[in-house]
């Protein structure tokens, strides 16, 4: 371990170039894969802000047990109710996108038959939009009590 | 399975980033779901509360926490050996601390739970 760290440039050229399958996913050429590439890297670097402040929000400044309807009037239509609805939103966004990328990886990796692979993908997409409607749907429009239940 | 990661270092790193990314999915289908439903009121809302207050979600619950910080700071490993080659040399130890960090974090979420 020593012995690495002094002399790290030499280590790495006794790795590089790696064999088969070892070490990072290799960077596309060009092209949508390249973009895919580097979303990945960037909107997780953002989701490792938003989910991790979220998850560790909701289990140590909530706490799990406190959970009740009561907790998402109080968060959106609260006086930081614009702040919470910006942050779910992005992290909606972010990490849904994150995630059904990373299924279409996944996909690639797995399925290797062409009709498959394009109807699994395919049915990605369709869940994506689907989710990402239903979540914005309730982030944006929330209100309670509901504007029709006064008159 | 010829063509993907196939053996030697980082293996195990590998196959739990991707596993973690899979089961962070499934919970966000289902809280994207459940979220979505509270547009029904607090009838609809409360009766789903079992899944985030029931003990025997619990320990799905401690293996989420343990999967998102986890894959969080092995992805923030990733991007640091992908940006800055040279760190590829201390990919073990930075694994190691990604791993201790992702179970001390899931233990304190476990005692907050109970």
């Amino acid at each position: 371990m020593d012995a690495t760290r002094s002399q790290p440039a030499l280590e790495l050229e006794e790795r590089t170039p790696q064999p088969r399958g070892v070490g990072p996913r290799a960077r596309p050429s060009g092209g949508f894969e390249l973009w895919s590439w580097y979303f990945m890297r960037v909107s997780g670097a953002v989701l490792l802000v938003l989910a991790v402040f979220h998850l560790l929000w909701m289990h140590f400044k909530i706490g799990l047990n406190n959970i009740t309807f009561q907790t998402i009037v109080e968060r959106w239509t609260g006086p930081l109710g614009p702040f919470w609805r910006t942050y779910d939103w992005a992290l909606l966004v972010f990490a849904l996108t994150h995630g059904m990328n990373g299924a279409r990886w996944l996909v690639n990796d797995y399925v290797r038959h062409p009709g498959w692979n394009l109807a699994l993908k395919g049915g990605l997409g369709v869940l994506y939009a689907l989710l990402l409607i239903l979540g914005s749907y309730v982030i944006l429009t929330f209100q309670w009590p509901p504007p029709g239940a006064r008159g | 399975m010829k063509g993907l990661y196939y053996g030697g270092p980082g293996q195990l790193a590998w196959l739990l980033h991707r596993v973690a990314g899979i089961g962070i999915l499934l919970f966000l289908i289902l809280h994207i779901v459940d979220i979505f439903l509270a547009s029904f009121g607090p009838e609809v809302f409360n009766k789903l509360l079992f899944i985030y207050h029931s003990p025997v979600f619990k320990p799905l619950i401690a293996m989420l926490v343990f999967g998102v910080v986890y894959h969080a700071l092995n992805g923030l490993r990733i991007i640091i050996i992908d940006f800055w080659p040279r760190m590829t040399v201390y990919q073990k130890p930075l694994w190691v601390g990604a791993t201790a960090i992702s179970l001390l974090v899931t233990l304190v979420s476990i005692v907050a739970m109970i």
